[in-house]
C-alpha cells in the first residue's frame, strides 16, 4: 500500500501531424506521493504542458498508463476525466483564466457551483483572504495586477479543496517579485495544509524551491 | 453565483450586440403582436359596425357585390337606383320586421374643406331610418317637419365639417337648391356622422331620381329565416340582396391579400431574428472559446455549459420580448395610421386590439423562440473537450 495520488508507466502522448508522428510525452515513468511539491522543469516544447494535462486528466493518453487517486485513466472517456477532476484537482494557468465579467469573489464562487458544491461565501471570501485578496474581492479582473488575477485563480482552484492543485506556468506572466510571492504561497499551502502541488515552470530558479524536481526534454524525464 | 447571473453578466461584456440583437427580436416580436391584434382589431370593428347598421340585409340594384359592400357601409360610391316599387313589394313580406329605403347621393362642393373641394354625402331616408337605429340620437334640433320638407339633418361630423347649427341654410352647388338644418345626429362612431340626412322623398326631387333607391335596409323578424327570404327575393329582377355575413366576408376577402403580405414580413422578421439570435449567440460561445474550456476544466459539466449558454438565448429573447410588446403597444395607433392608409377599407373603432393575453402569448413565444435558437450554440458549447478549447485560443 502506498500513498501515491499520481502513478504513471511508460506514459506517452503522440499527435499526428500530416503523416509524422510527434511524441510530446514519451514513456513517462513519475510517481507523485500524496503531500509533494513538485515542478517540472524543462525548456518551451519540451511536453511539460501535455504531461500536466494528462496529470489533471484534461486529456487522454495515447500509451502506457496514468492513475491518478486511484483511478486508472489510461482508457477514461470525457466524462469520467470531467468526475475526477471536478472538486479533486484544482487547475491554475498560465494566464489566469478568469471571467472577466465576473468580480474576484465571483469567480471563486463560479468553481463552487461548477464543482457541484453548496454555495458558500464565506469559505470564498475566507480562500481569498487567505491569498492576501480579502480586500479586492469585488474587483472585476481588469482592475487587478498580474499578481492579484493569479492569486483570485489560484483561490479558485481551492476552494473546491481538491487533493490535488496543478500549475501551468503560473508565474510566466509575472514579474520577479510577483512571481517569487506566487511561488511563496504555493510553498505554504504546501507547508501548512499537505497539498499536493505540481507545477511547470521553466524558471530554475523558482523551480528550485520545490520538494522536488522533475526535468523534461524531447517529452521524456531526463536525470 | 447562479447561472442566471452569469450569464446576463456575459451578456452585458457586449452590450451594443446583445443590444441589437434584443432590437431584432423586439422588432419580430412588435411585428408579430400587431398583426395578430390587427387581425382581431379589424374583425371586432368591422363586426361592430355591420352591428350598428341596424339592419341584416341589404338591396341593391344588380351590380358588382364589392360595390355593394362599400356603399352598405360607406353609403357611397358606384352609385346604381332600383325602383321604389321593389320596396313597396318587399315591405308586405310578412317575414320582414322591419325595412327602411334610401337613396344616396354624391354632390361635390368646391367650397368644402376651406376651398380645395370635395364630396358631401346625402342620403335620402323615412322615418323608420331610425327606428333601425334606436341608438341614433338627435344631439340638437328635431326630425324632419314633413315628409317633403326642405330641410336636412347632419350627422355630426359633418356638420362639424360644414360648420352649420340647426337653424342654418346648407347649399347643395349642383342642384342650386337651398336646404334648412333642423336637426344635428350625437356622435355614433359609424359612417353615419359623415351624411348630411334629407327627407327620402326631398332627395328623389333634388337629385332627380324620382322613384328610385341606392338601398333597401330590411331587418327580419326571426334571423333563421334569411336563407329563405334570400331565395324568394332571386326571382325579383334588377335587384341583389347581400346579407351583412356575406359583407363581412366580403371586406375581409378585401384585406385578406393585405394580410398574406404582412403575415409573410412577420414570418421572415421571426425567422430573421432567430438567426440574428442564433449567430450573436455562436459568435459569443466562439470568442469565448477558452474561456469555456477553462470553465470545463474547473469542473463545469456539459450539462452546466449547456445551460449557462441557452440561459443567455433565453434571456436575450426574453427581453427580446418584453421590449416588442412594450413597442407593439406604444406604435399600435402608427400602425393603425399605416393601415387605415394602405387598406381599402377600414371600420371605425381600434384596428389594432391588443391586450394582455397577446402580450403573454408573445411572452412566452419569444421564450420559446430563445429555447430553439439556443440549442445549437449550447450544444456545441457543451461538446467542447477542455484541453482543445484551452490551447485553441494560445
Amino acid at each position: 500500500m502506498n500513498d501515491f495520488v499520481i502513478k504513471t508507466n511508460k506514459l506517452s502522448k503522440t499527435y499526428k501531424l500530416c503523416a509524422e508522428e510527434i511524441h510530446a510525452v514519451n514513456e513517462v515513468d513519475l510517481d507523485i506521493s500524496a503531500g509533494d511539491f513538485v515542478a517540472i522543469m524543462g525548456p518551451s516544447g519540451s511536453g511539460k504542458t501535455t504531461l500536466l494535462d494528462m496529470l489533471g486528466c484534461l486529456d487522454r493518453t495515447s500509451n502506457g498508463s496514468l492513475e491518478v487517486l486511484g483511478n486508472d485513466i489510461s482508457k477514461a472517456s470525457e466524462n469520467k476525466l470531467a468526475d475526477i477532476r471536478r472538486g479533486k484537482i484544482g487547475l491554475v494557468f498560465q494566464d489566469f483564466s478568469l471571467i472577466p465579467s465576473l468580480t474576484a469573489l465571483e469567480n471563486v464562487e463560479l468553481a463552487q457551483y461548477f464543482a457541484g458544491q453548496k454555495r458558500d461565501r464565506k469559505k470564498a471570501h475566507d480562500i481569498l483572504d487567505a491569498v492576501s485578496l480579502g480586500k479586492r474581492i469585488n474587483h472585476l479582473p481588469k482592475q487587478l495586477s498580474g499578481g492579484e488575477k493569479q492569486r483570485v485563480a489560484i483561490a479558485r482552484a481551492l476552494i473546491t479543496q481538491p487533493q490535488i492543485l496543478i500549475a501551468d506556468e503560473p508565474t510566466g506572466h509575472l514579474d520577479t517579485v510577483n512571481a517569487k510571492e506566487i511561488f511563496d504561497l504555493f510553498s505554504e499551502l504546501n507547508e501548512k495544509s499537505g497539498l499536493t502541488i505540481i507545477l511547470a515552470t521553466h524558471n530554475q530558479k523558482l523551480g528550485s524551491l520545490a520538494k522536488r524536481q522533475i526535468f523534461i526534454q524531447d517529452g521524456k524525464l531526463v536525470n | 453565483m447562479t447561472a442566471f447571473s452569469v450569464a446576463y453578466k456575459n451578456l452585458k461584456r457586449k452590450p451594443i450586440r446583445s443590444l441589437l440583437t434584443i432590437f431584432g427580436v423586439a422588432v419580430a416580436v412588435a411585428v408579430l403582436i400587431s398583426l395578430i391584434g390587427f387581425d382581431r382589431g379589424y374583425q371586432k370593428s368591422l363586426t361592430a359596425d355591420i352591428d350598428k347598421m341596424g339592419y341584416q340585409l341589404l338591396v341593391t340594384a344588380k351590380g358588382c357585390p364589392y360595390e355593394a359592400a362599400t356603399m352598405m357601409l360607406k353609403g357611397g360610391g358606384g352609385l346604381r337606383y332600383m325602383e321604389q316599387k321593389v320596396y313597396d313589394q318587399i315591405r308586405t313580406d310578412e317575414r320582414v320586421d322591419m325595412i327602411t329605403p334610401q337613396l344616396v347621393s354624391t354632390v361635390y362642393d368646391p367650397d368644402r374643406q376651406d376651398g380645395a373641394g370635395g364630396f358631401a354625402l346625402f342620403m335620402g331616408i323615412e322615418d323608420s331610418y331610425l327606428k333601425l337605429k334606436p341608438w341614433s340620437t338627435l344631439k340638437a334640433g328635431s326630425w324632419f317637419s314633413t315628409p317633403d320638407a326642405n330641410e336636412v339633418i347632419m350627422g355630426y361630423e359633418a356638420a362639424e365639417v360644414e360648420q352649420r347649427l340647426v337653424g342654418d341654410e346648407i347649399y347643395i352647388p349642383r342642384y342650386d337648391k337651398i336646404l334648412k338644418v333642423v336637426g344635428i345626429f350625437e356622435r355614433s362612431g359609424t359612417q353615419d356622422d359623415g351624411i348630411i340626412f334629407l327627407p327620402l322623398k326631398t332627395a328623389q326631387q333634388i337629385f332627380e331620381l324620382p322613384n328610385k333607391l341606392t338601398g333597401i335596409g330590411i331587418k327580419l323578424k326571426d334571423i333563421r329565416q334569411m336563407g329563405t327570404f334570400q331565395e324568394d327575393l332571386y326571382d325579383v329582377p334588377s335587384i341583389q340582396i347581400i346579407s351583412l355575413a356575406q359583407v363581412r366576408g366580403t371586406i375581409l376577402n378585401l384585406v385578406s391579400s393585405a394580410k398574406l403580405m404582412a403575415n409573410s414580413i412577420a414570418v421572415i422578421a421571426v425567422f430573421i431574428a432567430v438567426i440574428g439570435v442564433v449567430n450573436t449567440i455562436l459568435m459569443s460561445v466562439f470568442e469565448r472559446t477558452q474561456e469555456i474550456g477553462i470553465m470545463k476544466a474547473i469542473g463545469a459539466s456539459k450539462l452546466k455549459v449547456f445551460k449557462l449558454i441557452w440561459i443567455e438565448t433565453m434571456l436575450l429573447c426574453t427581453f427580446g420580448g418584453i421590449f416588442g410588446g412594450i413597442l407593439a403597444v406604444l406604435a399600435s395607433r402608427l400602425v393603425e395610421a399605416i393601415l387605415k392608409s394602405l387598406l381599402p377599407y377600414t371600420p371605425d373603432g381600434r384596428l389594432v386590439l391588443i391586450n394582455i393575453q397577446l402580450l403573454i402569448a408573445a411572452l412566452i413565444g419569444a421564450v420559446v423562440l430563445g429555447i430553439i435558437s439556443g440549442v445549437y450554440p449550447a450544444w456545441r458549447a457543451s461538446s467542447m473537450r477542455p484541453v482543445e478549447a484551452i490551447r485553441r485560443s494560445e
